[in-house]
């Protein structure tokens, strides 16, 4: 069924193009992208639809590494004008980085645009120009639960932090593991601070817009102060497995699961790595909000995904813009969402989610469904992140250094990255 | 070292003989040493510097972390020094003398020399897990519960440095074996004559004429300690939080996160520490030989 609807939007766009574009010659487009293998097998279902469609143009996937590495091919290339005509890259925080306004095309006119969501544009924006398209769905950052031991112990999902932590002392008198910690990897730990974001902007609206200006800090909002202090807390109680020290991102995804651990704070993202490694237990795994103080007040932080850009620098950028349409289309989510493994609602209007999605995808729907229950992390609505929140959050986590304490080092760590990007006021 | 050569003496190569390694060593030493003072003093994106002058050095002993990793980098080069010289100087006077499989022996404690340091960061880092580690596992099974050897944090440090010390002591085994075999047995066997006892032999005739072989392990191991990074990162990346955290590991941080200047500016630091710490050791060194 699918098969026909694509073939049909794909002779449907097809005329469109040729109606616009009378004739051109044969051209070769450079896509690169990370090398994720979810991402590698999108880019390469997406390019191969879209030659199908558009024989005179090929499209040549380069790959790069992820992470700090990625980071830095990536502002090399742009720099030295060596970028590919295409390329996928972070949205928010680590876009504002590449200073979009000098180095990429806008793409504010691109007619897919219209079906964007707007929540997203805005993380790909810049100056009021939107500079790239969705390549994903949205993802949450949250607590990964396992439903057999919620139903074991009859315990209900959790709307106050008050709530959580009633049911992880239940847990814990059960003789299993409350909340699984991972320290191995360090970003795994940043989780109860980051996930917190949409309670924070709860309380204080205008947070994201002070930070940046240097008026708001973590260790005088007490609002945002609750993170650390929630990290501390959790620790305190003697909730966490006994090796979180010493285990591994894998080893979260394993004790959540396989019900070894009830709860495994972490951004949906990891329900690819769910379904490949656990397939028998992903029904077993839902997934909540991080719980605040209100119970009516009760919403999801939302993460976004990487976009696709186009450098100003590239020679063939209407070639490249048409490709940037494709995938912005409800056509290209589709084959995106056919692909991989679905980890959030689509950004792309019209575009529907598969029939069969695991409970963890299902369990965030409703934040979506009414407005003002969701909002992005502060790394998209913020061009600062201090690069040092992880080793904090494994220091408040592990009970070495006090909340207190770790917000005012993470302020200075925040003021650092500011410093660097050369923002005013700071 | 290098003295005024007299005129009359003049070297039979012409000196433009000189100049290919001259250029080699001008462009891929002297001029990135040059630059990396340059850029030590700017706010860098590999694009654009900014020149700011000394603040990246402020800001780095501002660092609250790098007073610490100061401390943990000297901690860090005198214990894996110190250690490696004692115990490299103790097996090498075992693996000279008369024992069985001497040549055997002598392999297997270098042989950990020879693996990349990366392997075996992570092996240990396996055998050190808190419950699942085989040495936790060993001290279950005779009743002692093992401490978590890289997750607590006044511990990761020395458990690194044991790591260390079990892949360096070979090299500094097979320096101390080349000193003794130098050293002729005629003394061994005049103070056998007056009736030295083995201990005193050790203590006045292979302790001093070992000397040369102990400077060049001391000097070694303490630069080596000073910019150890490659174990430290692959075992415990500086933690748990900073608590491993020494200057090379400190400025590889800074690098990751896009402050060049920054990371710049630490390792002109670390240049700084190491010239200060091994000049004056090697001058003394230097100056007790020659009184000797």
């Amino acid at each position: 069924m699918t098969i026909h609807i694509k073939a049909y939007l794909a002779s449907a766009a097809l005329i469109a193009l040729t109606a616009i574009t009378p004739a051109h010659a044969e051209v070769t487009l450079s896509f690169l992208i990370d090398n994720n293998p979810d991402t590698v097998a999108a880019a390469e279902a997406l390019v191969e639809a879209y030659q199908k469609q558009t024989p005179d143009v090929t499209i040549e996937i380069e790959q790069r590494a992820g992470g700090g590495e990625g980071d830095n091919i990536i502002k090399t290339r742009l720099a030295t004008g060596e970028m590919s005509d295409v390329f996928l890259y972070n949205s928010g925080s680590l876009l504002q980085a590449l200073k979009p306004q000098q180095t990429l095309v806008d793409l504010s006119d691109v007619p897919a645009q219209a079906k964007v969501d707007q929540g997203f544009k805005s993380v790909v924006s810049a100056d009021g120009k939107v500079y790239g398209v969705p390549f994903g769905t949205a993802m949450g950052g949250g607590i990964f639960y396992n439903r057999a031991i919620y139903q074991e112990l009859g315990l209900s999902v959790p709307k106050t932090w008050a709530e959580f932590m009633a049911n992880n002392e239940k847990i814990k008198a059960a003789g299993k593991v409350a909340v699984a910690q991972t320290y191995r990897d360090t970003w795994t730990s940043q989780l109860f601070v980051l996930a917190d974001y949409y309670n924070v902007q709860a309380a204080v609206p205008n947070f994201a817009e002070d930070y940046t200006n240097n008026k708001a800090k973590y260790a005088t909002t007490p609002a945002a102060m609750k993170g650390f202090d929630h990290l501390k807390e959790v620790h305190d109680a003697g909730l966490f497995n006994e090796d979180f020290g010493a285990a591994s991102y894998d080893d979260g995804l394993r004790m959540v699961a396989t019900g070894e651990a009830a709860h495994y704070p972490m951004l949906t993202f990891a329900i690819g790595a769910l379904k490949q490694n656990y397939p028998e237990n992903l029904a077993d795994v839902g997934f909540f909000a991080q719980p605040g103080d209100d119970a009516t007040k009760n919403g999801l932080t939302v993460w976004m995904p990487p976009a696709i850009y186009i450098p100003a620098a590239s020679e063939k950028i209407e070639e490249a813009k048409k490709f940037a349409n494709f995938v912005a289309s409800v056509e290209g989510c589709k084959i995106m969402t056919a692909i991989n493994t679905v980890q959030g609602p689509p950004l792309i209007d019209g575009c529907p989610l598969p029939a069969d999605v695991p409970p963890a995808v299902t369990d965030m729907l409703p934040y979506f469904k009414t407005a003002g229950l969701t909002a992005p992390a502060l790394e998209f609505v913020s061009p600062i992140k201090g690069p040092a929140l992880e080793q904090i959050t494994v220091e408040v986590g592990s009970g070495i250094r006090g909340p207190a304490e770790a917000a005012v080092l993470y302020d200075d760590d925040v003021r650092k990255q500011a410093k660097q990007l050369g923002l005013s006021n700071w | 070292m290098v003295q005024p050569r007299p005129r009359s003496q003049k070297s039979p190569c012409p000196l433009w003989f000189f100049l290919p390694a001259a250029v080699i060593y001008g462009v891929f030493f002297l001029a990135p040493t040059a630059t990396s003072f340059w850029y030590s003093l700017t706010r860098w994106d590999l694009t654009t510097a900014e020149f700011i002058g000394l603040e990246n050095f402020r800001q780095f002993f501002s660092e609250p972390f790098l007073v610490q990793s100061l401390v943990n980098t000297l901690i860090y080069a005198v214990m894996t020094s110190g250690l490696k010289t004692v115990c490299g100087l103790l097996l090498a006077v075992l693996l000279t003398g008369n024992i069985f499989a001497r040549g055997f022996l002598r392999t297997v404690v270098f042989f950990p020399v020879l693996v990349s340091t990366i392997g075996i960061g992570i092996t240990f880092t396996v055998m050190m897990h808190p419950t699942k580690g085989i040495i936790n596992v060993a001290l279950g099974a005779l009743g002692i519960a093992g401490p978590g050897w890289l997750t607590n944090p006044s511990l990761a440090l020395f458990s690194v440095a044991l790591v260390d010390l079990w892949k360096g002591v070979g090299l500094a085994t097979l320096i101390f074996i080349a000193g003794l075999a130098a050293i002729s047995t005629d003394y061994y066997e005049a103070a056998r004559i007056d009736g030295a006892t083995r201990f005193q032999q050790f203590r006045r005739i292979t302790l001093p004429l070992v000397r040369p072989a102990t400077i060049t392990v001391v000097t070694l191991s303490l630069i080596g300690g000073l910019r150890s990074f490659d174990l430290i990162w692959a075992m415990t990346r500086g933690g748990p939080g900073f608590s491993s955290d020494v200057v090379a590991s400190v400025i590889y941080k800074q690098y990751q996160a896009g402050f060049y200047g920054l990371s710049t500016a630490g390792n002109v630091i670390l240049f700084a520490l190491i010239v200060a710490i091994i000049l004056p050791l090697s001058l003394w060194f230097n100056r007790r030989e020659v009184a000797q």
